[in-house]
């Protein structure tokens, strides 16, 4: 046990109405990499906050060799050893590679002042020595993502980092560049540091890590070492369904096709994306993050153009150049961006339900006051949103109370497809149940509903059929009956069937 | 109605008095500043409080207020118009060079509000169209604009508008009532209602709040800034058909710091300067306020430079004021 460089115990962290961490573990060990592995919404990017001094853990303790340490701050964690780097670089792109590499503890000279000429010499060194083949005085914007990750690497080992952790490290890079990445892994194992790699991509973890822990909400479920484990009992301590969460029973009364999507591309986003939704139908919508599924679902509510391909509803053609007209045909959007896209923070809830059915509460084009409090009273009270009063600033509600004004506003405007893209993201269990339930009735009511979740729990539970997408395309689209959370990991990660092993 | 209570859980329409918080509104605190003013004016000079100045005063401001009325719903949506100016230079212009090729009154006044409307639609066009920053678009249509009217007029004039012209600038309804102040009080009362009123204002909140939610609930987010550019152009075409007509005259160089002006009543008036919320009524008060100011300090003798020195400095406190305010009940929190 002596060798452990990084060891976490009994950690916990809650965030309002959220238990994101509940006493978990995990050890690192030097010259040795180990894969953390966990659905989205598993606790992976508060664990990787709390140990780089940006979260504050409620419980438990952090010891670095041995060592208890608390660490308040990024500093604190940065002179603890511990460094991180992340899917996108957090580095300085007006700054010179060398200043990158020795921001914050650059050598000084005698007058204390930042000795640049040995600063300089040192980065260059150490870009040597990983065989980089980057200038250290060039400014970082004149390298490519895969070169910044190499500069954001250099940095760890100048600053003699113990513990270094890779959030999703390859995800902007090219297969090329990946396996450059890979060679500065080793180079960092033969170095003795312990590193915590994150990853969705099992074929990289299999590559390159020793050891593994699986997170699923928010608890650890399990650890080993991979050389040990199938790659089918990983998926398993993965996706295990979570108990505390029911959903809706219903009897889905499925109609006829509402919306047909035909060979729909984009040029970087998607390519050839066929699908239809019936009537009174939850259509799920299943992938890794980055599979292209919110770029489809914006294309078809009009916020993105399209390369190619048609969009039928109702047996029409229809070709929406901007989110006034997918909502005008009967398609609306609930997007995942919450604040940024979905409510209109600063303005009271009467005012957000009401905006896209204006046209329907007024009279020649002059607002009629009591017309609208009445819409959005109508919808808010069906939606049981928690509120003092109408003209409370939907930017003081909780966060699933204003996916519920997101949802009141679309279901105010009678519409043929809601699309709900990661409905249920971020927000409480009580309001999680709610917006569930609600799915069910829409359904229920003849609505069609398209749903976007990387929650394998919400997916199965909710879904009549799934579509999993994975890289720009559909793979596959399939009935949930019997239908084994194992499968669609599979699928959205791209793991060959059941392997021999 | 009936089923809607189902829940068991009752939303009331609004919790805050609306008197109260009408009483503790920027509003009310703009009537008492424009009291006090005029009170201090009517100490400060024997000739104020007499029909005829008070009258003169609204000359003023009724041009740049206008304008004001137009800006102020730039301003809400997040944008902002620093060409105005410019558009009455080259509107005059153009009017000008239609009265040497003989047009009447009624033609002087379409070629005004026509060449107002066209620059407008210009800026709204590299604006939503190209998807420019305003602030960029508008500084560079303030140059070229003005360049195009100092290239026709050079260091000369255009004079010689026909008296039923001159009205629009000079004449009066009635008693002291001039053209222009009805002119201005009926497009306030026209803006106030497309404001607050009708579904175009309630737009117009919703993108300057925030654009992108704006648009993903459906509101044609840049029609609607066209619109607004457009009606500013139209705006300023409409002062630059005043403000010929009183003055008689078009140099290059009229209407300088208009821009100036305007922005400063709309911020005065309480529209935030990042957009999203403020009211016309305001506005209107900033701009009887900035009127009985300026005037005073005329009354005075006070040279025009120290004027902008002091327009310039309202600016800059009236954008501070909410800032620090913020601050401070931040801090007291």
């Amino acid at each position: 046990m002596t060798d452990l460089i990084l060891t976490l115990s009994g950690i916990s962290k809650s965030f309002p109405g959220v238990r994101a961490l509940h006493n978990v573990s995990l050890e690192l060990y030097p010259g040795q990499v180990t894969a953390l592995i966990g659905e989205n919404g598993a606790g992976k990017s508060t664990l990787v906050k709390t140990l780089t001094g940006i979260y504050q853990p409620d419980e438990g303790e952090i010891r670095v060799k041995g060592e208890v340490v608390t660490l308040p701050t990024a500093i604190s964690a940065s002179d603890a050893g511990i460094t991180a780097i992340h899917q996108e670089t957090v580095l300085f792109d007006e700054l010179s590679v060398a200043e990158n590499i020795y921001l914050g503890h650059a050598p000084r000279n005698r007058l204390g002042m930042i000795d640049w000429k040995t600063m300089r010499n040192e980065a260059q060194k150490t870009l040597d020595a990983m065989a980089a083949g980057i200038d250290a005085g060039i400014p970082l914007k004149e390298l490519g993502i895969a070169k910044k990750h190499l500069v954001a690497v250099a940095r760890a080992l100048s600053v003699d980092a113990q513990v270094v952790i890779m959030d999703e490290p390859t995800a902007a890079l090219s297969q090329k560049e990946i396996e450059e990445l890979y060679v500065l892994v080793e180079l960092l194992k033969q170095d003795g540091k312990a590193i915590l790699f994150i990853s969705h991509k099992f074929d990289e973890i299999f590559r390159i890590c020793d050891r593994f822990t699986v997170f699923r909400d928010g608890e650890m479920v399990g650890k080993g070492f991979i050389k040990d484990t199938p790659e089918n009992e990983i998926v398993k301590l993965m996706v295990g369904r979570s108990v505390d969460h029911i959903f809706p029973q219903r009897e889905a009364v499925i109609g006829g096709t509402v919306l047909e999507v035909k060979g729909l591309s984009h040029p970087t986003e998607f390519e050839d994306i066929s699908f239809e939704v019936r009537k009174g139908e939850i259509l799920g919508f299943y992938g890794l993050v980055g599979a292209g599924r919110s770029e489809v679902m914006q294309a078809v509510f009009g916020m993105t153009q399209i390369a190619s391909g048609a969009i039928v509803l109702d047996g029409k053609a229809i070709a929406p150049k901007s989110p006034a007209d997918a909502v005008e045909a009967g398609i609306v959007y609930v997007p995942e961006e919450r604040g940024k896209q979905g409510v209109i923070t600063g303005e009271p809830i009467y005012r957000n339900v009401s905006l896209p059915s204006l046209d329907k509460t007024s009279r020649g084009g002059f607002l009629r006051m009591a017309e609208e409090f009445a819409l959005a009273r109508t919808y808010t009270e069906r939606l049981d949103l928690r509120a003092s009063s109408l003209s409370q600033n939907v930017s003081t509600l909780s966060g699933g109370n204003q996916q519920k004004v997101v949802i009141a506003k679309w279901l105010a405007t009678l519409p043929k497809v809601i699309i709900l893209d990661e409905p249920t993201k971020g927000i409480d269990i009580g309001s999680k149940a709610a917006v569930h339930e609600f799915m069910g009735e829409l359904v229920s009511q003849g609505l069609s509903v398209i749903m976007v979740s990387s929650e394998l729990p919400e997916i199965l539970g909710m879904s009549d059929r799934v579509v999993v997408m994975r890289e720009g395309h559909i793979i596959e689209t399939l009935e949930n009956k019997n239908l084994q959370p194992e499968t669609l990991v599979r699928l959205a990660a791209g793991i060959a069937k059941e392997k021999a092993a | 109605m009936t089923d809607t209570t189902a829940t068991g859980r009752h939303l009331p329409d609004r919790l805050d008095n609306p008197v109260k918080s009408a009483v503790l509104s920027w509003e009310s605190l703009l009537v008492l500043v424009a009291l006090a003013i005029f009170i201090a004016n009517s100490f400060a000079s024997p000739y104020f409080l007499n029909e005829w100045s008070l009258s003169d005063m609204t000359f003023n401001f009724t041009e740049k207020a206008l304008i004001a009325l137009a800006m102020a719903l730039v301003i809400i949506t997040g944008e902002i118009d620093l060409s105005v100016a410019s558009i009455i230079a080259l509107a005059s212009t153009m009017m000008g060079l239609a009265l040497q090729v003989g047009a009447d009154t009624p033609m002087l006044v379409a070629v005004g509000i026509g060449v107002g409307i066209l620059c407008g639609a210009f800026n709204g066009f590299l604006i939503t169209g190209l998807k420019l920053p305003s602030i960029v678009v508008t500084i560079g249509t303030m140059s070229l604009f003005r360049g195009v009217a100092y290239i026709v007029l050079g260091d000369q004039s255009f004079k010689g508008y026909p008296a039923s012209f001159s009205w629009f600038g000079q004449g009066y309804v009635f008693w002291v009532i001039s053209f222009e102040l009805v002119l201005f009080l009926v497009c306030a009362l026209i803006f106030y209602v497309v404001l607050h009123h009708t579904n175009f204002g309630r737009r117009v909140f919703a993108i300057g709040n925030n654009a992108t939610a704006a648009r993903f609930s459906g509101v044609r987010v840049d029609r609607i800034k066209f619109v607004l550019f457009c009606l500013t152009g139209l705006m300023s075409g409409l002062a630059a058909v005043l403000l010929t007509a009183r003055l008689g005259s078009t140099r290059p160089s009229i209407a300088e710091g208009f821009e100036l002006e305007a922005v400063t009543m709309v911020v005065l008036g309480g529209v935030s300067i990042l957009g999203g919320s403020g009211t016309i009524i305001g506005v209107v008060l900033a701009a009887l306020i900035m009127g009985l100011v300026t005037f005073g300090l005329g009354l005075l003798n006070v040279p025009g430079i120290v004027m902008s020195i002091f327009i310039g400095s309202l600016l800059i406190v009236v954008i501070a004021l909410p800032i620090l305010f913020r601050m401070w009940r931040q801090r007291k929190a």
